[in-house]
């Protein structure tokens, strides 16, 4: 078993009363891609602040690279890529300038270096665009390239895919499964829960608390015991509300023009007609769904 | 070079050019301080607007108003008819002085015992001293002219002497120009506001726009970041400087008598406290506005408790104790000496040393604070 990258040891951070982070632990291997899931304020950011030494922890310790994350910080920097969650461009320079000025920063000022970086976030031909003038997708893509800029071991993401469109996103996805094939590790937090499916472990942050920290498969197995249910029904809003009185279910919700429900028990398909056959609903189709990770999440967080 | 520090540099100059309206404003507001001071701020006063309510109208209340109006500070503006009339222009500030020649003037002259009185508005004390001490030289070289005329009428061609005779002899300004206390003055201001509020502004930016946070993760070393974004900033205070500099020489004929390598060394020191204090603001403010404020807070002390406008010398004690802790102080000491008087540093080690410590100190505490750390 090779070194893990990060180790994360009861890692705790206080703002005043406020606990930002609470007493946290885990590993991470090298070329995983780990994803960090939970709503804005659950405490993701700061645990990242705290990995790059940008925070001191107010307890527990963590080692990156095998180097302390405060103690140690400039080592930790020098060989970790990061993305902020604001995409710290500056806007009033171009593109290859702004590349070019954290080439400088990380010591890489070889051209060829600088130009293999835009061109491998697909950004040759908008070297000399101004930032300011980029597309959300495009300067999403430009925060990366200068994460990458120095060649790290070690990327942290914080909520790149923020303000930018599905297709982008996507696009954005496959650079970092690329990344990965070549080795390098990941950690990117976001509050997509499809996003989190596309990373081979997810944590799920609430409060300040890491939850559950597995692979999306197994975390759904283990939190959802029964079953899902997807519902074509009519009228829809007298079915959603049927289905949340009816005994043994544990979640119903609105999934476009259908409802998804997730009972606690096993074989629910008749209990489920009947519930809402009672309440004078017609039952157009009824189909056994997936869980997802928003079922998990809902699920942990009732816990 | 250190590819980090060169990188930075860089940076920070293809931002300044970019902005070519902020890069206009300045070198355009020295030039504009220093038209303002040099012709609008002085301390030179002439033509004071003068009612005169004469009562004699005869030939030797003539001859006295002649007597004032040979001399250039009073304009003799209005000729009134009544104490009412008078009042009425001094109140309205028409008038800035009166006149007042009572009717018995020649009578009580023959007597030898003639008055005249002389009324000031007090309400702009600079205009008022100056218009006080003029009424009276003029009245006494007046008085002085006529007792030697009646001397002479009875015989005596001896004129009078005074047993002490005062010789005045002003050196360096013998003009006495005041844009020649005035320029030194606008390259310190200048030097120093430009350096201190770009400096702050320049490092908040970056926090505000989240950049920092970006910088703080790279393998740059604190000094590298603030040295490299304040380089640029001490770049443009020199500019500053040599134009103010220029523009005084050339078109107020400020002399420039001093070593200019030692001007700009001397000039050097200064900015170390102007960068210092941005930096120290900057550590302070979360916005720009608020490291602009915090600044504009330190400058306005520097600007009234230097020398610029009022001799420290006038001032009450504790603002004279105060005012030794303003870097500004020292410099225009220091470089009104060297433009005006060509001297050497020799005189004035007191205050380069006051003026380098204080920078050094400044910039200390300021990169103390300035840690590579969100909280």
């Amino acid at each position: 078993m090779p070194e893990p990258v990060v180790v994360v040891e009861n890692l705790t951070r206080k703002f005043g009363d406020f606990v930002a982070v609470d007493h946290i632990s885990f590993t991470v291997q090298p070329g995983e891609i780990v994803g960090y899931l939970g709503p804005n304020g659950s405490g993701k950011t700061t645990t990242i602040r705290m990995l790059l030494g940008l925070l001191k922890p107010t307890a527990g310790h963590a080692l990156v690279l095998g180097f302390d994350s405060f103690r140690q910080s400039e080592q930790v920097r020098a060989r970790c890529g990061y993305m902020s969650q604001k995409f710290a461009l500056y806007d009033d320079l171009t593109v290859i300038e702004n590349l070019t000025f954290y080439g400088g920063v990380y010591g890489v000022t070889d051209k060829t270096l600088i130009a293999e970086t835009l061109a491998r976030v697909g950004l040759s031909r908008h070297e000399r665009e101004m930032t300011r003038s980029l597309s959300a997708g495009w300067r999403q893509r430009l925060a990366l390239s200068i994460a990458l800029v120095h060649r790290p071991k070690l990327l942290f993401l914080d909520e790149p895919t923020s303000g930018v469109d599905p297709t982008a996103r996507r696009k954005f996805w496959d650079l970092i499964y690329g990344l990965a094939a070549e080795g390098v590790t990941v950690l990117v937090t976001t509050h997509y829960m499809d996003e989190a499916e596309y990373c081979e472990r997810v944590g799920i942050m609430r409060d300040g608390k890491l939850l559950a920290l597995d692979q999306p498969a197994r975390l759904k197995q283990e939190t959802i015991s029964g079953e899902v249910w997807e519902v074509h029904a009519q009228p829809l809003e007298r079915a959603l509300q049927a289905l949340e009185r009816a005994e043994g279910v544990a979640h119903v919700g609105l999934a476009g023009d259908h409802l998804r429900v997730v009972v606690q028990h096993p074989q629910a398909e008749a209990a489920l007609r009947w519930a809402l056959q009672a309440a004078g609903v017609t039952v157009a189709l009824l189909t056994p769904g997936e869980a997802t990770l928003e079922d998990v999440f809902l699920a942990l967080a009732r816990n | 070079m250190n590819p980090r520090l060169k990188a930075i540099i860089r940076k920070e100059f293809i931002q300044i050019l970019r902005d070519p309206r902020t890069l206009i404003l300045i070198l355009i507001i020295p030039i504009m301080q220093l038209v303002l001071l040099g012709y609008a701020a002085t301390n030179d006063v002439r033509n004071i607007p003068l009612a005169v309510w004469d009562q004699a109208r005869n030939a030797d209340s003539r001859a006295l108003l002649d007597a004032y109006r040979a001399a250039d500070y009073f304009r003799l503006s209005y000729d009134v008819g009544s104490e009412a009339e008078l009042r009425r222009l001094i109140e309205s500030g028409k008038a800035r002085v009166g006149l007042i020649i009572p009717a018995d003037y020649s009578v009580r002259l023959q007597e030898g015992k003639a008055q005249v009185a002389f009324v000031l508005d007090g309400s702009d004390p600079t205009v008022a001293s100056t218009a006080l001490s003029a009424s009276r030289l003029i009245g006494q070289a007046y008085a002085t002219k006529i007792m030697e005329g009646r001397l002479a009428r009875l015989g005596n061609t001896i004129s009078i002497q005074p047993p002490v005779e005062v010789r005045t002899q002003v050196w360096y300004n013998p003009d006495m120009v005041s844009a020649y206390y005035m320029i030194p003055g606008v390259i310190g201001m200048i030097l120093y506001a430009i350096t201190s509020i770009l400096t702050a502004t320049t490092i908040v930016r970056e926090r505000e726009r989240g950049t920092i946070e970006q910088l703080i993760v790279t393998p740059i070393r604190p000094w590298e970041l603030v040295v490299g974004k304040l380089l640029p900033y001490a770049v443009l205070g020199f500019l500053n400087t040599l134009e103010v500099l220029a523009l005084g020489n050339l078109w107020f004929g400020m002399p420039v008598r001093g070593d200019l390598g030692l001007i700009l060394g001397v000039s050097a020191l200064l900015v170390l406290s102007g960068l210092g204090v941005g930096l120290f603001g900057s550590t302070i403010a979360n916005t720009q506005q608020e490291a602009m404020l915090t600044v504009w807070m330190t400058l306005l002390p520097a600007i009234f408790l230097s020398g610029f406008f009022f001799p420290i010398e006038s001032m009450p004690q504790v603002l004279q104790w105060v005012s030794r802790l303003i870097p500004l102080r020292y410099y225009l000491v220091i470089l009104r000496a060297l433009l005006l008087k060509g001297v050497g540093l020799e005189a004035f080690q007191m205050e380069v040393f006051a003026l380098a410590a204080f920078g050094v100190l400044i910039m200390g505490a300021a990169a103390l604070r300035f840690r590579k750390r969100l909280d």
